[in-house]
């Protein structure tokens, strides 16, 4: 017995983990191949994708890499050489850039007619909605009530003093949600006053942290951190999920969503057929799938996010807890995609430096 | 035949082609999996159709965070020395009670992500982190006493703390091989403790120093979660600006301009610290007789050892030991008027993870996360010893390519993983090397990660064997292949050890990368954390401390086999 | 000068040192001898305040030099495997033990250029060290020891790693040098020879203690007990029992032999050992009362005697001794020793 053996006992373990995993890599693949590529928050079904895989014969597989952007950027530099057959993921602040890059090809699915109008940004048909989602305020229930204090209804309202240190929101140049809020408060107070706004927000005690997790779970007082900051730039969907990820069980949300006029923006998902595929008909039967109400019914549950089409039930959480705002904030999709460096960095020099 | 061998023969004696042998099989990974895909990146983001010119360019775009990324790197580094030294003296010299726990809880930081580790440090520094709650109950505050979220110290103490491990691990393992007699002969000369310590074991450690310096210089100079989740919107390295102009702003073009400037920083700063060592080369002898670990003594090592501990704890230790509290503790928030919620203790979030609440078709049972990790850890492990097995061979021939390819090698910590991550879908995005027929691929990106600091510590190792040992086995005998077996291999068993660890450590914990390379189908335990936590909701927030402590303790294990085979081995020499 | 009292020493659980005591006189090279792990080294760290003793103190002129950190004793140490420093050229491991004393600089280079003189090697002021052979990093780690002129020098095994010719030539010269400083020094050795060669003065560690002290002669004619007598190889050891005390007759598994005795001789009945010197042998003839017979198995001839293996016994089958006339190889023979040359000594500890 001597030194070396330990060494050699683990090279061998590593030699079979090598092995092992050549071979699974190498075993045959199967004969059709639907792939959908698509974002880290993408998620669905075992049972309905089984389904749809038996109903056509073909496997689906999803690569999913990174948030919205990463996703995107990855569709983007691979056109020429597409990994997948549908992208799933552009929201409207990236719209315009994904159809600039024309990764997709067009297509008109007759469920479109299900769709209402407001959400077909799209007149080309090359990206088609699946379904929406608003960031809100969301505020912590027991803070106000146990505090005597109203809740804002309103941005305006809160720059009022009684406020003051209460909203934690994120940077828009390294969160989506933080992009969003940014965007809300131009769509009210347009790009001549929304600087204003923040600088007075900012005077107000804004609290600024670069992602929402450290917002959501560290900063507000209405989840499991249990921060200093009883509202926080969030989702619609975030008081529905409070109660079907509750540690014990709950009948009824800790927090609630501002749904003032503008308070919330809202975020439009689409998807497309990329443009190269060998497998068009399957991809246009995909995107039927993803619009019909079994899909759509599923979203909401496995995404935290709202179908689009108007024949889809929402889950009993959802009905009891989420408000959906009745006026929500939306820009074009042209101007955000022109706009949105210069509005981050007009914001940065405002509210940071 | 003939003639072939005697031409091998006649060139084996010269170090360039040698060196070239060795370096061979390294240098062509490297090509294809590192500068290939990173190359063709840059071609396609500067040509015509990205429209990008250097006249669009702002100069304090560049500036600003270059000089942001210096400056705290340099402070985090010497932070860091300045609590690593002191430990690697602790570790090398003394036998305390704890101490094989405590070296082991000492290297885990590093292979935390850093969302986990943020999740760490909020659970004990954060606004209503244990310590801010206890000091508000004890003095019966309305506002949490201590903000270190969002500040500078936040950056520098997550540096410190991922990265005093790496100057313990390089730093104590030379000192513990280091010749005790040395500093005997220095003592009897008349050097008092301290001059014994600056004119012979600080010289003779220098080399290691020096290359533990500038692994956690790189480290921090590339640092990015710790920068965005920790350090906040007012702090943005070069890594940082990166991401935000790639995935966010989708400026492409500046995100590779700002990506090769941390790539020419990195090489300058390789460039640098090679000239600083070069010329140090240190044979030991392996009979001589090493330092044996002892009780502190005097009343005031045993002071230092006690405060050396105590610090240890306190910054390494203590965060993930309130994450790892936390994740059995049921800690709603006020819920107004319905009143009492129950608190205490639980096992739900551990319970949970085993459960697919919703049927969804991306779960991740917590068998498969550990499996799947530990499969692509060992083959990191795998790829990166023998890859850096031949490179330490190579750079131990006296050849002039060595300063080429030495400072090639060490690029890839200074790659910004979102740029190698884009890279390889440019690149792999066709069969063989399409990702989704070679799972080997986030392996692969791990290793070149990996194989800088398995060059780092390999390489002084075997430049410390003399060459005497070999000749007198080959004297006797010996063919090469054994010499390599009987006289090599032992010699460098610690060391290779130590190799192993880190492979591992970083292959478990790296993240950037494996957010463009996991595959759905091979979810890592640091995709699944990252799961659980970007979804609102108690459980969810406890699923993911829950799998962050299961990863803590997995990797733990792991650890602690590893030094159990040190020891052993040890025991069987 | 220098007084080592009681040092008491235990090395993993079990003990090293058991209250060793002696001292050095002025002028004097003595010996440390004993066998490997008899924990010479340690006795050397112990006095230089490498290592700290569980019990006892060393003195130096009558101070006690145990709460004196090493740095501050002025001995000079030369370790076996030398520990010259590998970052500092030949000049500089000289140069290290005045640097450490703050002299003046010109004086240092003085003293070095003398050193390399004396170890004859002037020209290797700025080679690196670890360039050396073996033999020149012995006389470098010399001339370090020495240079800041100890007022004690200790050499550790300083030949154990040479090969036997270097060995021979370099103790020697080692000798020369001892005496030309005129230093006191503890030499701690292994090998007899080497020890015989240099020593004024003999210590053999044993066990824990110093077993015998004396002058090299001493230990050849009167060794303590068996065991000194075999580590020295003194000669044949025949265990008996004692018949008589005066005159004392042991009683053998060969026969009855007179014995003569170094002090008390032993009580009656007590088991000792005799001691037979190869070279105190004669033919037997009818006047000795101590005789042995046995079958010659091997004759060599050494010059002026022939060195014969006599076969006694199963018990004894190599009994060795020196004779002046041949003998024939498998013929009967019969050995005579004088009552005088029989040495009758203590089973000590260490019989094993």
């Amino acid at each position: 017995m001597n030194k070396r053996q330990p060494i050699i006992l683990m090279f061998l373990m590593m030699l079979i983990a090598v092995l092992g995993l050549v071979i699974t890599a190498c075993a045959p693949p199967q004969l059709r191949t639907l792939t959908v590529m698509t974002h880290d928050s993408f998620a669905i079904s075992e049972d309905l994708i089984t389904q749809f895989e038996e109903e056509q014969d073909i496997t689906v597989r999803f690569i999913r890499s990174g948030d919205t952007g990463t996703a995107l950027n990855q569709a983007i530099l691979s056109k020429e050489n597409p990994l997948a057959d549908v992208f799933y993921g552009v929201d409207n602040a990236f719209l315009t850039r994904a159809l600039e890059e024309e990764i997709f090809l067009p297509y008109e699915s007759p469920l479109l007619l299900e769709i209402p109008d407001q959400f077909k940004l799209d007149p080309t048909f090359m990206a088609l909605p699946v379904d929406y989602g608003d960031v809100c305020i969301n505020y912590d229930k027991g803070y106000f009530e146990d505090n005597n204090i109203p809740v804002p209804q309103s941005l305006e309202a809160l720059l009022e003093p009684q406020y003051e240190g209460l909203l934690v929101t994120e940077n828009p140049a390294t969160s989506s949600p933080g992009l969003a809020f940014l965007m809300a408060t131009i769509a009210q107070f347009g790009e001549e006053g929304y600087l204003n706004y923040w600088q007075a927000l900012a005077e107000n005690g804004l609290v600024v942290v670069n992602d929402w997790e450290t917002a959501y779970y560290t900063n507000f007082s209405g989840s499991s951190g249990q921060g200093p900051q009883p509202m926080v730039v969030s989702y619609g969907s975030s008081p529905a999920a409070e109660v079907i990820f509750a540690e014990t069980e709950l009948e009824e949300a800790p927090t609630a969503s501002i749904i003032g006029p503008n308070t919330c923006f809202r975020q439009i998902e689409y998807v497309g057929i990329l443009r190269g595929t060998q497998n068009t008909a399957l991809a246009e039967a995909f995107i039927d799938f993803m619009l019909s109400a079994p899909f759509q019914e599923d979203i909401p549950m496995q995404m935290f996010v709202f179908p689009v089409n108007e024949n889809a039930q929402l889950p009993q959480a959802f009905q009891e807890n989420v408000q959906i705002p009745n006026e929500p904030a939306s820009l074009p999709p042209e101007q955000i995609d022109q706009k949105r460096e210069s509005w981050i960095e007009a914001w940065t020099e405002t509210v940071l430096d | 035949m003939k003639t072939i061998r005697e031409f091998l023969g006649r060139r084996s004696k010269n170090p360039t082609w040698r060196a070239v042998l060795f370096w061979l099989v390294p240098a062509l990974f490297l090509g294809f999996f590192f500068y290939q895909p990173l190359l063709a990146l840059f071609n396609l983001l500067f040509s015509k159709e990205w429209g990008f010119s250097l006249g669009t360019l702002n100069f304090s775009q560049v500036w600003d965070p270059l000089w942001f990324t210096t400056y705290q790197a340099f402070l985090s580094t010497l932070l860091t020395l300045i609590i690593g030294l002191p430990s690697a003296w602790l570790f090398a010299r003394f036998r305390f009670p704890g101490k094989r726990v405590l070296r082991v809880l000492t290297t885990l930081p590093f292979i935390l992500p850093t969302v986990v580790v943020a999740a760490g440090f909020n659970t004990l520094l954060g606004p209503r982190g244990w310590i801010n709650l206890g000091l508000m109950a004890l003095f019966d505050l309305s506002t949490p006493p201590v903000t270190f979220l969002n500040t500078f110290g936040a950056i520098l103490t997550a540096h410190v703390f991922y990265n005093t491990t790496i100057i313990i691990r390089v730093v104590s393992n030379a000192w513990s091989k280091q010749n005790i007699r040395l500093e005997h002969a220095a003592k009897v000369l008349g050097a008092s403790p301290w001059r014994t310590f600056r004119e012979v074991t600080l010289p003779l450690l220098q080399p290691h120093i020096l290359a533990g310096t500038l692994l956690v210089f790189l480290f921090n100079f590339t640092s990015f979660g710790v920068v965005l989740m920790l350090g906040g919107p007012q702090f943005a390295t070069l890594e940082v600006e990166i991401y935000i102009q790639a995935l966010h702003l989708l400026n492409l073009p500046l995100a590779a301009v700002l990506s090769i400037v941390q790539l020419v920083y990195t090489l300058t700063i390789t460039l640098l610290h090679n000239s600083l060592t070069s010329s140090k080369n240190l044979s030991i002898t392996p009979r001589a007789q090493t330092l044996v670990e002892r009780r502190p003594n005097k009343g005031v090592e045993r002071f230092a050892v006690i405060i050396l501990v105590v610090v240890l704890f306190s910054l390494l230790v203590s965060p993930l030991a309130s994450l790892a509290a936390r994740s059995f503790v049921k800690l709603e928030p006020s819920r107004g008027e319905r009143g009492d919620i129950e608190r205490g203790l639980t096992l739900q979030f551990y319970r949970e993870l085993g459960v697919n609440r919703r049927g969804s078709l991306f779960y991740v049972p917590p068998i498969a996360a550990i499996r799947n990790s530990f499969v692509f850890a060992l083959i990191t492990i795998f790829i990166t010893l023998i890859l850096g097995l031949l490179v330490a061979y190579g750079l131990r021939q006296s050849s002039p390519i060595n300063h080429v390819l030495d400072p090639l090698l060490m690029l890839p910590l200074g790659a910004s993983a979102i740029t190698l991550g884009l890279g390889f879908i440019i690149v792999f995005n066709r069969p063989p090397f399409s990702n989704l027929n070679f799972p080997i691929l986030l392996p692969i990106a791990h290793s070149l990660i990996a194989l800088p600091f398995i060059v780092r510590t390999l390489s002084p190792a075997l430049q410390s064997i003399p060459n005497s040992l070999r000749n007198a086995a080959r004297a006797l005998g010996a063919s090469p292949l054994r010499i390599w077996y009987e006289v090599d291999l032992p010699l460098l068993a610690p060391s290779i050890l130590v190799s192993i660890i880190f492979a591992l450590t970083i292959s478990l914990g790296e993240f950037g990368a494996s957010t463009f390379l996991t595959r759905p189908e091979y979810p890592t335990m640091p995709v699944a954390i990252f799961r659980y936590i970007s979804q609102p909701g108690a459980l969810n927030y406890g699923q993911a401390l829950a799998m962050s402590t299961l990863l803590m303790l997995v990797c733990a294990s792991g650890i602690l086999l590893i030094e159990r085979l040190q020891t052993a081995g040890k025991d069987w020499f | 000068m220098l007084t080592v009292e009681n040092i008491e020493k235990t090395y993993e659980g079990k003990p090293l040192l058991k209250k060793v005591s002696f001292e050095v006189h002025p002028d004097e090279t003595v010996c440390l001898l004993g066998p490997s792990g008899s924990g010479k080294s340690t006795l050397l760290r112990i006095i230089a305040g490498l290592e700290e003793s569980e019990g006892g103190r060393v003195l130096w002129k009558g101070e006690d030099l145990t709460d004196i950190p090493a740095h501050q004793h002025k001995f000079g140490l030369m370790f076996q495997d030398y520990a010259l420093f590998p970052h500092r050229n030949v000049a500089k491991n000289i140069a290290f033990g005045l640097r450490m004393q703050n002299a003046p600089k010109e004086e240092i280079q003085q003293t070095v250029k003398e050193a390399l003189r004396t170890i004859e090697m002037t020209g290797f002021a700025d080679r690196k060290v670890t360039e050396l052979s073996g033999g020149e990093q012995q006389r470098v780690a010399l001339a370090r020891a020495l240079a800041p002129q100890p007022r004690l020098l200790m050499l550790d095994e300083p030949l154990g790693a040479l090969d036997r010719t270097l060995r021979e030539q370099l103790s020697f010269e080692l000798r020369r040098i001892l005496h030309q400083t005129r230093i006191p020094a503890i030499y701690v050795t292994h090998d007899q020879e080497e020890a015989f060669s240099i020593a004024d003065r003999l210590l053999l560690l044993h066990d824990g203690v110093i077993l015998q002290s004396g002058k090299p002669a001493d230990f050849y004619h009167h060794p303590k007990n068996v065991w000194v007598a075999k580590f020295f190889g003194l000669g044949n050891l025949v265990e008996g029992e004692v018949r008589s005390r005066s005159p004392l007759a042991v009683n053998t598994p060969f026969g009855v032999f007179h014995a003569r005795c170094d002090g008390n001789a032993p009580q009656k009945g007590e088991k000792t050992s005799l001691l037979f010197r190869p070279n105190q042998a004669h033919i037997a003839g009818i006047e000795d009362t101590n005789t042995l017979t046995g079958k010659v198995i091997d004759q060599v001839f050494q010059g002026e005697t022939y060195r014969l293996s006599i076969r006694i016994n199963y018990d004894i089958p190599n009994f060795i001794v020196s004779l002046s006339v041949p003998a024939e190889i498998g013929k009967m023979i019969s050995i005579g020793y004088s009552t005088e040359d029989i040495l009758c000594l203590q089973n000590g500890k260490g019989e094993s």
